[in-house]
């Protein structure tokens, strides 16, 4: 046992280290946010030229091979920064979803175009009901000779409107709940019937609507006529990279907040020398390790196979650092005052970006219940 | 990165997990598990058992019967011993004053203390606190003048685990009332049955009599009996308290305590259901859990980290261990209290010696006992506010 980087782990921590610091400080992406994309094309080309985006395709494929550990390391540096750029919804939901579900073929053509920076993409998951819940799919897919004809919506498709491909969920049988029959398919938003309205979200990233009023699509583009299991996969890893980002902006806040206790001086010392904000800086700290601690197992855990292990250990994350993250970060805002409660300042965007990861793919509460209704972690099951 | 253990550490835990399952009586193991209070005898029959294998002392240097294990081996040893409800060895033997003997004691005093420490043929325990030194233990005011070849010990200690039981006493006393207060303070061992040390009990509100008040009416000492140095004693408490940084968690033991819950809540019974499957009682319990294997993942990063860092260096993360560690038990013997339900009501203590059945099923009995006795644990060796003013200075930098 050990938790000591490899040669490469270390050296890929380096550049996107650096890659942050040099071009992602706060003021800088305060700039990337007001270009019209909502983020810097300029950027998405550096990202490209570090190779960060083959980083789940093999060597043959454009990439590197990069697991669950290397995820983590590019995307805690990525919360470090609060990046704009559609990563998270390119590489880590859309490439692991062609990794994972996709005909070899398909792979083969569209994986090198990705980690090339040539193709960005999304993946809609969330109807109006749904909520976390990847099974509850009503938009329909009916068969139409070696394609599909798709009817319905998706909602807050992350950096949906930056994607040049949408992948999306649809049912190819079953009822409305059923695990079987939920289909993945590939859509190109400029085609007829798709409609697509842009937005940004709370923590200044981009999402979009999606709906589709009997969209075609052709045999290629059917990535799996029966996909869950597989989704459920990728989920896990992409939850995993948002616990290892989510660690990288509480750093942040965590760092910000005591440089703060330190210098501001009220009463003429410095607030840092008051017990109760001594104190409650000490559970910040408590709160972060804590994170870091679950976001490493995480990262460990989503390459097991066994689902249900693997699952368990993924809700068990994502309550850690949906805890940790709203203590830490409401507690960031209070010891800063009336300054961490402004837009100019930095800490109040890492706040919100911490806020949103809790309403991903599952808050605390709906995956601690996950984890209570399957035994826990320790001991004997239920 | 590599979570799992290699194949020579699974066969050191499985080598563990066999040998503290097997040598150590289940008596005296039931006993740990239900929280009952282990008798004098109980804890040396486990700790000679251990030291008979060489196991009571692994941190002890390897001359003096330690064993030179790598980090994460000794945490394997805690982790298994704890998770199979073997008493720990006696922690003012072998994690209190054995090392600091090893450290600073000449070696005349090691021959004498560290074998009979070791093989609990002395029964140590721990004279720091006083009634007006708590968590300001520089404070303390017990002196020990030096007259010839003796020292006249005079003044009281308070919160002194198991003095009934115990041989000898280490104690951090006054000698140069002088000196400034940390500069002042020499670290004495006496024994127990030196005339003028009274012990009287303190019972504590769970009805156990684990502490006691030790008073000192010029009790004569020995000056050979003086650890190291005069006036350095706060150097070598601090040693001392510095010593054990990831058992400290026990989070073994909390792994026991969950293991116990789980088999309890299938017995008791909510409405229709057994409480193991209640979603509410569940879900309280996950969120638990879901600390603890935090906390778990928190200790093995500072043990994975202990063989890189310099001696004396801290990983920052190893100062939450107590922190979290504290609160996750006192947590779970919230929840054990609370799956046994009304039948934690009677007070069954009242029963020993008499020729009374229980009331209620047998696991009920230690429930509440345990849960009020456990509020110790984020108040001893330094309470939980203690711990936050040392993070947020040696940490945090405040």
């Amino acid at each position: 046992m050990d938790f000591d980087l490899s040669e490469d782990q270390r050296l890929l921590k380096e550049s996107v280290d650096r890659f942050i610091t040099d071009q992602y400080g706060f003021e800088q992406r305060k700039k990337y946010m007001r270009e019209p994309a909502g983020y810097n094309p300029a950027m998405w080309d550096q990202i490209t030229e570090i190779g960060l985006l083959g980083l789940p395709f093999e060597d043959t494929l454009g990439g590197f091979g990069g697991g669950g550990v290397e995820t983590a390391i590019v995307m805690e540096a990525f919360g470090r920064g609060l990046v704009l750029e559609p990563y998270f919804a390119t590489v880590i939901l859309g490439g692991g979803l062609l990794r994972r579900a996709a005909p070899e073929a398909t792979l083969g053509a569209l994986a090198p175009r990705v980690a090339g920076g040539k193709l960005k993409l999304a993946f809609g998951h969330v109807e109006r009901h749904s909520r976390y819940d990847l099974a509850d799919v009503t938009t329909t897919a009916r068969k139409d000779g070696s394609g599909y004809v798709l009817n319905g919506a998706k909602s807050v498709v992350i950096h949906g409107d930056a994607a040049d491909k949408i992948l999306l969920t649809a049912r190819t049988g079953g009822e409305r709940r059923d695990r079987a029959g939920i289909g993945l398919f590939m859509v190109d938003p400029t085609s007829p019937g798709v409609a697509r309205r842009g937005y940004p979200t709370q923590d200044g990233l981009r999402a979009a609507e999606i709906t589709l009023d009997n969209v075609r699509v052709s045999a290629g583009d059917v990535l799996n006529d029966n996909a869950l299991p597989l989704i459920e996969h990728v989920v896990d890893e992409a939850i995993a990279a948002l616990c290892a980002e989510a660690v990288g902006a509480m750093q942040v806040m965590q760092d910000l907040t005591l440089e703060y206790l330190k210098t501001r001086k009220q009463f003429g010392r410095p607030i840092g020398s008051f017990q109760v904000l001594q104190h409650r800086s000490v559970d910040m700290l408590v709160a972060l390790e804590q994170a870091r601690s679950m976001a490493l197992f995480a990262a460990v855990m989503a390459e097991e196979t066994n689902p249900i292990e693997r699952r368990k250990a993924i809700s068990a994350a994502k309550v850690q650092i949906g805890r940790s993250a709203r203590h830490l970060g409401q507690e960031a805002i209070q010891l800063h005052g009336g300054i961490g409660m402004t837009n100019e300042y930095a800490v109040g965007h890492y706040f919100k970006r911490v806020t949103m990861i809790d309403q991903m793919f599952g808050d605390a509460d709906t995956h601690l219940a996950f984890l209570a209704r399957h035994g826990g972690l320790f001991g004997r099951a239920a | 990165m590599d979570l799992n253990f290699t194949k020579e550490e699974i066969a050191f835990r499985d080598e563990a997990r066999h040998f503290f399952r097997t040598a150590i009586p289940e008596s005296i193991r039931a006993k740990v598990a239900e929280g009952e209070g282990l008798t004098r005898d109980d804890m040396i029959t486990a700790q000679r058992i251990l030291n008979a294998r060489g196991w009571a002392t692994p941190n002890w240097p390897v001359e003096w019967g330690g064993q030179d294990w790598s980090p994460v081996q000794v945490y394997l040893y805690q982790d298994e011993m704890q998770q199979a409800n073997c008493p720990s060895p006696i922690a003012f033997n072998t994690s209190m004053v054995g090392p600091v003997i090893a450290q600073f004691g000449n070696e005349e005093m090691k021959r004498r203390f560290l074998p009979a420490t070791a093989n609990a043929d002395i029964f140590w325990c721990q004279g720091f606190s006083e009634p007006g030194s708590g968590s300001d233990l520089a404070s303390l005011r017990t002196k020990a003048e030096r007259k010839g070849d003796k020292y006249i010990v005079n003044g009281q200690k308070i919160w002194t685990t198991l003095a009934q039981y115990a041989d000898w006493i280490f104690c951090l006393v006054r000698t140069d009332p002088a000196a400034k207060q940390q500069e002042g303070i020499s670290f004495l061992l006496i024994d127990m049955k030196t005339p003028g040390i009274t012990v009287r009990p303190i019972v504590t509100m769970d009805g156990g009599r684990e502490v006691n008040e030790v008073f000192f009416d010029n009790v004569e000492v020995p000056a050979e009996n003086l650890v190291g140095r005069e006036n350095k004693g706060w150097d070598y408490a601090k040693f001392l308290l510095g010593n054990e940084r990831t058992g400290i968690a026990r989070v073994g033991n909390s792994k026991a305590k969950i293991a116990r819950i789980k088999e309890l809540a299938a017995l008791e019974f909510a409405g229709e259901q057994p409480l193991i499957q209640n979603a509410r009682f569940l879900e309280k319990l996950a969120a638990v859990e879901v600390e603890l294997k935090a906390l778990e993942m928190t200790q093995l990063r500072v043990v994975s980290d202990e063989r890189k860092l310099e001696k004396g260096k801290q990983n920052p993360a190893s100062s939450i261990l107590k922190l979290k560690g504290s609160v996750i038990q006192q947590q779970l013997t919230e929840l054990l209290m609370e799956v046994v339900g009304p039948y934690v009501m009677p007070y069954q203590r009242e029963f020993d010696g008499k020729n009374e059945p229980i009331v209620g099923p047998e696991y009920a009995t230690e429930a509440a006992p345990m849960y009020f006795n456990y509020r110790k644990v984020s108040i001893y060796g330094g309470s939980n506010e203690i711990q936050r003013n040392i993070i947020a200075k040696a940490i945090l930098g405040l």
